[in-house]
This record gives C-alpha cells, structure tokens and sequence, in this order.
C-alpha cells in the first residue's frame, strides 16, 4: 500500500498492527527491556559512547542563530569524530544489546482543512504567506498551459508538478539568491519560486538547449534527466564552497524513486562524511511512473535513510507548504552554520501522469487520485488564508489573471525565439571545437547547402 | 501468421518464450502492471504473474546485477532497461562481472542474460532518450550485442539472445518501434546470432546497416536506383560482426558505405572498415565511405534531423563512392 493510507499513529517506529501482534510482542519488549537495562549499567563509558551516537534532532528546534560550537565546527577542517577505540565496539564482558535506536520526525503545520497548529508556524510574514500562495497559483497555471502546449504539439514532453506545488515553492522560497539548486525534471514550481524566466522552461522543454542557459544570477544547475545521478553533483558543490569558506547551500530536488539509485545513497554517503552543506530535498510523490513507493524501498520512511549516513531526515506534509519551507529554512540555517546535510522527504502526491507519454490510469486507482486531490496545497492554504483575512476571491482573481499574462507572455517570448543554429550542438562540445568537429560540421553545413540546391 | 509491429514481436517472442521455458523472467522498471513504457512488456504479468515479471527499484546497476545473480542461479533473466542513455549506471555490472563471469571461471559459472533497451533517435525525446551506445558494448569482451531491423528477424533474434548461453545486449531501434508490421510465424523459430541479412540486393554499392537506419538506406537506395545499384546489408548482430556477410558482398560490388546513426569514431563502422581492409582491400574501387551521427552530444528535438543520417547525406555518401 502507498502511505496514503497511513495512519498518524503508525508512523511511530513498528507499532504492533493487530491485538495478537501486541500480545505477541509483549514479551519480546520485556525481554528488550531487561536487555537495555543491562546495556545502561554495563558501565559507564560505554553509556557514554552510545549517547554520544544518538541522532539529535536539531532542525525543529526554533532557528536560532548557530550556537558559537557550530560556529567553530564549520571553521574547522572536516575531522571524522574521534572514537575510541577499541571500547566502543569490543566489550569485555559478555554483553547483548541495542546500540542504537532512531526515530524519524514528522512535520505538518496546516492540515488538509487549513486548520494551522501556531506553536509550530515558522516565522513568516503576511506578505511572505501572499508570496506562496501566489507562487503556487502562477506555477499551476504554468502547469496546466505547459500541459496544453504539449497537446498541441508546441512543446514536446513534459512533466506535470500538480499536486507537489507546496513541496517545490516552499523548499525553493527557503533558499536564498545565492545557494544553488541543482533540479531533476519535474520542477517547475521551483524555478518559478527561484526567478528563472518561465520561457525558458518551457524552451527546454520544447526540444531546445537554449531553455537551460541561465540568466546570470540564477543559480539554477543544469536539469539531470537521469534519475539519481545529480545529488552526487550538489554535494560536489557544497563541498567545494565549504571548502573556500562561501556560505551557501545546495538544493538536491530528487523523488522516491531516485532512492533507489546507488548515486543517490553515495551522495548522501560522502555529504555525512564531509559535512556537506547541502539539502536532500526528496518529493516524495508515492509514485515513480507505475512504480508505486511501497514497491521501491522496503523501509518505512525515506527519511530514516539519512541516518544510515549519519544525518538527519526528516519527514513533512509535503502539501503543506509551511511544513515545507520550515523544515528547509532550518535545513538550510544548520548546513549554512557547519551543521552538515539534512534528508527532508516531502510527503506529497503526483496528481498527473508521470509525463505526457504516460497513461496513469492503467496503473493506478482513480480513489487515490481523490483522496489526495482533497488535500491539495493550494486549497488548504487559500483555506487558512481566508480565515486569517488574507484572501478573498477579488484577491485571487487578480492573482489568477496576472500569472495568466505572465503565462502568455512566456509562451510568446519561447514561440518567437529564431530557430537555434546548427553549428550550436558541435560548439559546445568541448571549449574550442577541434579540427574533427570543424570538418564535421562543415560536411553537414555542405550536404545541407546542397539539399537546399537541389530544392530550388 | 499475425502481423506485427517491431514492439509487438519483442512482446510476441517474450511471451513464447516465458511459456516455453518457466526459467525466462522479465524484470525492469515498469516492466509489470504498466507493460514497459512502450509496452514492449504488456501482458506478460497479466499471465505469469509477479514470480515471473517484475517490476524492480529503480536501479539499473541493481537490475543487471541481480539479473546476474539470477542467471548464475539457472535462470534466463530478460532486463529492460528503459531507454539507451540508461544502460550507462548498470555499465559496470557488465563489463566487470556479466562479460567476465565465464572466463574468471573457466566455465564452471556463466551469464545466459538479456538486456534489452529501446535504441536510438528520432523521437524528439529529452535528453538520454535518443542514444546509440551500441560500440561501447561491441567493445567489451563477452557480451554480443544484436540490432535488429524488422518484427520477423525482432522476434527470430531474441529467441536466439535468450537462448544464448552469454550475455546478450538486444537494441530495440524506437523510431521504427511501431512504424511498419510484418508477418510474424507463431511457430518457434530462431535467427542465428551473428548472421548478418541482405535487405535489397544490388551490385554497384554495399551499404552496411543496422537498426532504423536501415529503413533510411532502403529509402536512399530506391531514390537513386535509376543511376547505381544499392546492396543494403543488415548487420542485425554487430558483435560477433558477419565478416562472410561484409566479404560476400564487397567482393560482389568493390564499393562500400557504412551508415550508422552513433558517433563516427571509434564506432562500429571503424571496425567494419577495417574488417575490409584486412580482407577485401584488393577488391575496392573506392575508399570505404561512412555516414553516421556527428561526434558531439545528440541534440534535443530542434536540431535532432540534422544529427541523424537521413537519404540525403546517404545518397551522397553513395554518390562519392561511385565518383572516385
Ligand atoms: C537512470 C534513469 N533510469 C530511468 C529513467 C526513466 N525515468 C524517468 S523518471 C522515472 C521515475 C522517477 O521517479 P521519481 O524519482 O520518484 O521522480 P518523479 O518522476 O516521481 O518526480 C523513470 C524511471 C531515468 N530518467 N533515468
Ligand atoms: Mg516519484
């Protein structure tokens, strides 16, 4: 089953699911009990050293500024945590027990009815609240137009972000003008936040490299179509800046599916060990095409990942976008302090086809659809916003009309832009095009002359 | 006999050959409920079930490397990998364990494994959807590598490549995925590896040829046939390479272009060349001439035709070596 379903309650680690289950392990806890007690008295440095293990959760703590500890760690070389050895792993007495436990955190902020838990809100203004909902509204319209224009046949494939808009928006409003964000191919709602002009998302997508030249001051990395390959690249990154002592921080945008590759698992491997100042943000959309989440990983969560790394993940209502931007504004304040990388797996839902090659409707059911479609970021938000007095429909018609005529004007700056040169897919091969390719080149320049020759 | 597209017979030969022999399993992304992405795999899990057709993680080093493990074990996995520019990740599982496995142990183990993937450009796909990677595998030792060209010889050749004691590489050309049909026989048959097949007959020029490419020559070869005489060889398997094949016909016709939509160098028309070098130098008029895709990356959609070889750039190929 995809964590639709999923209980509140059952995302506390392995809670027994039927009565005999409780029953049955009743026993079995007793048992781990005694064990642990005997783990607790088995002397003191091992106590320490097992303490010393325990994750701490530090990204939901208020973001305060970074404690002066932090502050010498991040001048620091990086030095892996001195163990002492042989203590930690060798006991002298016949000893069985847990040497460590975890837990994995959940975060929601807004629930589907846009009823908002306050002690939990991040600090954000009125304006700020304005800014995400508009955002998400242009990067729908964006959607469904993009959508449309493959239909007509005016761009080529692409891959709709219904559904994710909190995830996406609230992540990328977290970073700031300077950090990178280093995308896979389904993130439009992201580089709407990060200022990209929209035509040239819709250039790439139309079958032109020139819709993946940014504009200066648009720290937007190329996109990485192969899935799961590019995390290693915003760790490379980070590492690089860190190194140099530049506070920014690197955005990973990957989905469930990209869990699975071994890139992914090395990036987030090199990131812990070389406290890398970078974000894992993981959409976390149950699918990848046909392949449904549960089929992808046998753990529970994708967030515990980060812990086998030796850092954290965390777990947010990814349709909830200021779950979203709270947990990557402290993910980002901890990797901008010298706290190392954070695992943050947006709970959300892809509402479309995979792309505009794909039938979703021959792998999944229509109800789930449903089930997700009432818990769409945008509603809730326009929910809650309407109860704190910042919306109404005047509000978000204008909001509507105004992305529509950005939408438009995008469309007409892509469909008015000359045809790209030839010579454009030799010259960028290398930094000077070597003799080979000038022959090349100028073999296809001749074949195509002579072509238009015979034409006429 | 039912008539077939290229992706229907892969589908047709996968499903005669999962009920023919209960150690044939299909396993990929994709590959179960949904069918493939091209639906080469449609229907299958319907039949055999989870046991026999699974969808796996997305991991294509994880999907070669357990299909490994898997044939090791007995069975004949057929993998899909979903597009050319995916085989890259499961690149090490191949030419480090799946190519060596029979030789690191003087035959005691071996490798009966499938990998399948939708090859080559030509439909204005994303980036990594359009590659022709075919010579970086007729590179490593171990491995054949097939291409075939129409549904008959689709379907003959992956019967071959999953009775194949080694590992087979079988590059499906996408862009003629479904552009003509074809009599298919449902009676079991197999196309040999390793053989190469002679599309049209001619006696001025040899066109040595695979995948969709092959459509193009024919199509080039019917634009000129009033002024040369175009012989249009299917390699269909490009390692083992049909050195009798490529013999045959340029002692038939002196002349030769290879036509090829990956990279020129280092590509598999270089090794066909010198094949001719070393064998029939003696009987050619002209220098081998070859027409294929440009040594940079493919492009996306807007500048794709002007990357892949089409009749034109063939046509001139022809004319050059009938002019020397
Ligand atoms: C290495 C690689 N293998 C396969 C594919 C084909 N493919 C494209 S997207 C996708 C699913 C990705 O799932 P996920 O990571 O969850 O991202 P989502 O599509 O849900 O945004 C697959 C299998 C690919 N692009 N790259
Ligand atoms: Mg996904």
């Amino acid at each position: 089953m995809t964590p639709m379903v999923r209980k509140k309650s059952s995302r506390k680690t392995k809670a027994p699911k039927s009565r005999k289950a409780v029953k049955k392990a009743r026993p079995a806890r007793k048992a781990q009990r005694k064990i642990s007690r005997k783990v607790k008295s088995a002397g003191k440095a091992k106590r320490k050293t097992i303490k010393k293990i325990m994750l701490k959760p530090t990204a939901l703590k208020k973001a305060k500024k970074p404690s002066r500890k932090i502050k010498a760690e991040a001048r620091k070389p990086t030095v892996i945590r001195k163990i002492s050895f042989p203590e930690r792993f060798i006991s002298e007495k016949a000893v069985s027990g847990v040497v460590k436990r975890f837990e994995v955190r959940y975060l929601q902020v807004l629930d589907k009815d846009g009823r908002c838990d306050e002690k939990l809100m991040p600090r954000v203004s009125s304006q700020d609240i304005k800014s995400f909902f508009e955002l998400m509204l242009t990067s729908r319209v964006f959607d469904d137009k993009a959508l449309a224009l493959q239909r007509q046949g005016r761009i080529g494939t692409y891959a709709s972000i219904r559904g994710q808009e909190a995830s996406q928006i609230g992540s990328a409003f977290a970073m700031q003008d300077q950090d990178w964000m280093f995308p896979s191919f389904r993130e439009a709602g992201a580089y709407i936040t990060r200022k990209t002009p929209m035509h040239l998302v819709l250039q790439y997508w139309s079958g032109d490299e020139r819709g993946g030249i940014m504009p200066k001051g648009i720290n937007n990395f190329t996109p990485s179509i192969p899935v799961g390959t590019h995390a290693l690249h915003a760790v490379g990154f980070a590492w690089g800046a860190r190194l140099r002592k530049d506070r920014i921080v690197c955005v990973a945008y990957i989905g469930d599916g990209a869990t699975s590759e071994g890139d992914t698992l090395e990036a987030m491997n090199f990131a812990g060990v070389f406290r890398v100042p970078v974000v894992f943000l993981l959409q976390n959309n149950q699918w990848a095409i046909s392949v449904p989440r549960a089929k992808q990983t046998a753990a529970e969560t994708l967030a515990q990942k980060a812990i086998a790394f030796g850092f954290e993940g965390i777990q947010v209502d990814g349709n909830d976008v200021f779950a979203v931007y709270r947990a990557a504004r402290e993910a980002m304040d901890k990797a901008r302090a010298g706290g190392g990388p954070t695992l943050i797996e947006c709970v959300t839902y892809r509402m479309g086809d995979h792309t505009t090659a794909d039938d979703a409707k021959r792998y999944r059911d229509a109800r789930e659809l449903e089930y997700w479609v009432q818990r769409d970021p945008i509603d809730r938000l326009r929910k809650y916003m309407q109860k704190k007095g910042l919306w109404s429909q005047e509000y978000e018609n204008k909001v509507a009309e105004e992305a529509g005529r950005k939408v438009e004007e995008a469309v007409k700056t892509m469909e008015s832009q000359p045809p790209p040169n030839i010579e454009d897919f030799f010259k960028y091969t290398y930094a000077e095009m070597n003799q080979n390719l000038k022959d090349q080149l100028a073999e296809l320049m001749e074949a195509l002359k002579e072509q238009q020759e015979r034409k006429e | 006999m039912p008539n077939l597209t290229i992706v229907q017979a892969v589908n047709y030969a996968l499903m005669q050959e999962m009920a023919r022999d209960a150690n044939v399993i299909v396993l990929g992304e994709d590959v179960a409920r949904n069918g493939g992405v091209f639906r080469a795999t449609e229907g299958l899990w319907e039949k055999f079930g989870d046991g026999r057709v699974i969808d796996t993680p997305l991991a294509e080093s994880g999907i070669v490397g357990v299909s490994i493990g898997l044939a090791a074990y007995g069975f004949r996995p057929v993998a899909e990998i979903q597009f050319d520019g995916f085989t890259y990740p499961a690149f090490d599982q191949l030419i480090s364990h799946a190519t060596r496995i029979r030789t690191r142990s003087r035959g005691r183990f071996s490798c009966p494994l499938v990998v399948r993937a939708p090859y080559g450009g030509g439909i204005h796909a994303p980036e990594h959807h359009s590659e022709a990677p075919e010579a970086f595998y007729t590179h490593m030792p171990g491995v054949k590598v097939v291409i075939p060209s129409t549904p008959y010889d689709t379907k003959g050749l992956l019967v071959s490549a999953i009775r194949d004691p080694d590992p087979v590489i079988f590059f499906e050309p996408k862009k003629i995925y479904r552009a003509f049909k074809q009599e298919v026989p449902e009676e079991d048959y197999a196309i040999p590896l390793g053989k190469a097949s002679v599309a049209r007959e001619g006696v001025d020029v040899s066109i040595f040829t695979w995948g969709s490419m092959v459509r193009t020559c024919l199509e080039a070869a019917e634009k000129i046939k009033d002024r040369v005489s175009v012989e249009v060889v299917d390699m269909r398997t490009l390692s083992p390479l049909d050195t009798d094949a490529i013999n045959a016909s340029v002692k038939k016709t002196g002349r030769v272009v290879i036509v090829h939509e990956a990279p020129k160098s280092s590509g598999v028309g270089a090794e066909i060349a010198a094949l001719i070098d070393r064998k029939d130098l003696l009987y050619l008029e002209a220098p081998v001439v070859r027409v294929t895709g440009f040594d940079t990356v493919f492009p996306l959609a807007k500048l794709e035709k002007y990357y892949m070889p089409d009749a034109s750039r063939i046509t001139k190929g022809i004319e050059k070596v009938m002019d020397f």
